[in-house]
């Protein structure tokens, strides 16, 4: 059996109504679920013990500007034991912008999630820490939202003041 | 075969005190190296046996503020970096002068967004701006040169009586 019927046999099996979608692109599996279930998937697919996916290697996430759902949270797990990739997708609306974060189950999530809210303004509940990561602590936009512009917004960073 | 050798006896020569000091300062432009991005790379280039900035007797980088004349200011400044920038430059002592080197420094570059101040002459006066991504280090000796000829242009009392500049904290963390 391979990887892929492996994780979506285990995942139907397990969370029969949470998982939405499996797809499948460049070998990799993406899994869409609901964001509700998040943090139970994780740690499922964490702890199992065929599965053992126990490296997240990035967490971003996509801005569909005019969709309903607006956002979809992005998590790139690895497996060490299988030396292979999967996806986990969860969509967020605006309307209620966050999302549990994984940060108790993978250490690594702490700071990709800091740097999503940084970008895209999505809360990660239950976050150690959330504070921004590259922009200012008091900047109140969030850079990679499609509404925001190449160039900024005219001084909503400071600059120092120039000397005469 | 330098002065050394017409000076027989005892001697003398005059000069002005203006010409005496703008010489010696020019002779001895110590950089505080500001080496943020990839121009750093070139600056240090210029450093080595082959451009041998020492010629022009800038080759004491001290990387403090407070022993240094010109401020080469080599990468791309953000604006959460342009007030470390500023708190570096107001820490150096009087008179001091600032490259600009390379496109990111002297107008944004490449990096026309939002993180990246578009010309840092929107917060320091520069002397001299410095093109090429990243400038050769002849180029950099270049505009030591030019430093050093504007310098030579200045008068000792030019820089009597400067107000010192207003230190502003701002708290990053």
């Amino acid at each position: 059996m391979d990887l892929k019927e492996l994780v979506t046999n285990k995942l139907m099996e397990k969370f029969p109504e949470v998982v939405f979608d499996f797809s499948d692109y460049r070998d990799q599996l993406a899994v869409t679920l609901n964001k509700k279930f998040i943090v139970e998937v994780s740690s499922f697919i964490r702890d199992d013990q065929d599965l053992q996916f126990k490296l997240c290697e990035d967490v971003t996430a996509i801005d569909w500007a005019r969709r309903k759902n607006r956002f979809t949270v992005v998590y790139h797990i690895m497996s060490l034991k299988l030396n292979s990739r999967i996806r986990l997708k969860a969509d967020v609306d605006e309307s209620d912008c966050s999302i549990d974060s994984v940060s108790s189950i993978w250490k690594t999530a702490d700071w990709h999630e800091r740097e999503t809210y940084d970008m895209y303004g999505i809360n990660f509940n239950n976050h150690p820490d959330l504070r921004r990561m590259y922009m200012p602590e008091e900047f109140e936009y969030f850079p990679l939202r499609k509404e925001f512009p190449l160039m900024g917004i005219p001084g909503s960073l400071p600059l120092p003041k120039k000397d005469n | 075969m330098g002065l050394e050798a017409k000076l027989k006896e005892e001697s003398f020569f005059t000069s002005t005190i203006d010409a005496l000091v703008a010489w010696a300062r020019k002779s001895a432009v110590w950089p505080m190296p500001m080496g943020i991005s990839c121009c750093a790379i070139e600056m240090m280039a210029s450093g080595d046996p082959k451009y041998d900035i020492a010629r022009f007797g800038s080759e004491v980088m001290r990387f403090t503020p407070r022993q240094s004349d010109c401020m080469i200011v080599a990468g791309t400044v953000t604006y959460k970096m342009s007030h470390v920038v500023k708190k570096i430059y107001d820490q150096m002592p009087d008179p001091k002068w600032v490259i600009a080197m390379g496109a990111c420094t002297s107008s944004g570059g490449m990096y026309r967004s939002y993180p990246v101040v578009q010309g840092i002459d929107q917060f320091l006066p520069v002397d001299v701006y410095l093109a090429g991504c990243p400038p050769r280090p002849d180029n950099l000796l270049n505009a030591l040169m030019q430093i050093q000829e504007k310098i030579g242009r200045t008068k000792a009392r030019d820089f009597q009586d400067r107000p010192l500049p207003e230190l502003t904290v701002i708290q990053n963390n």
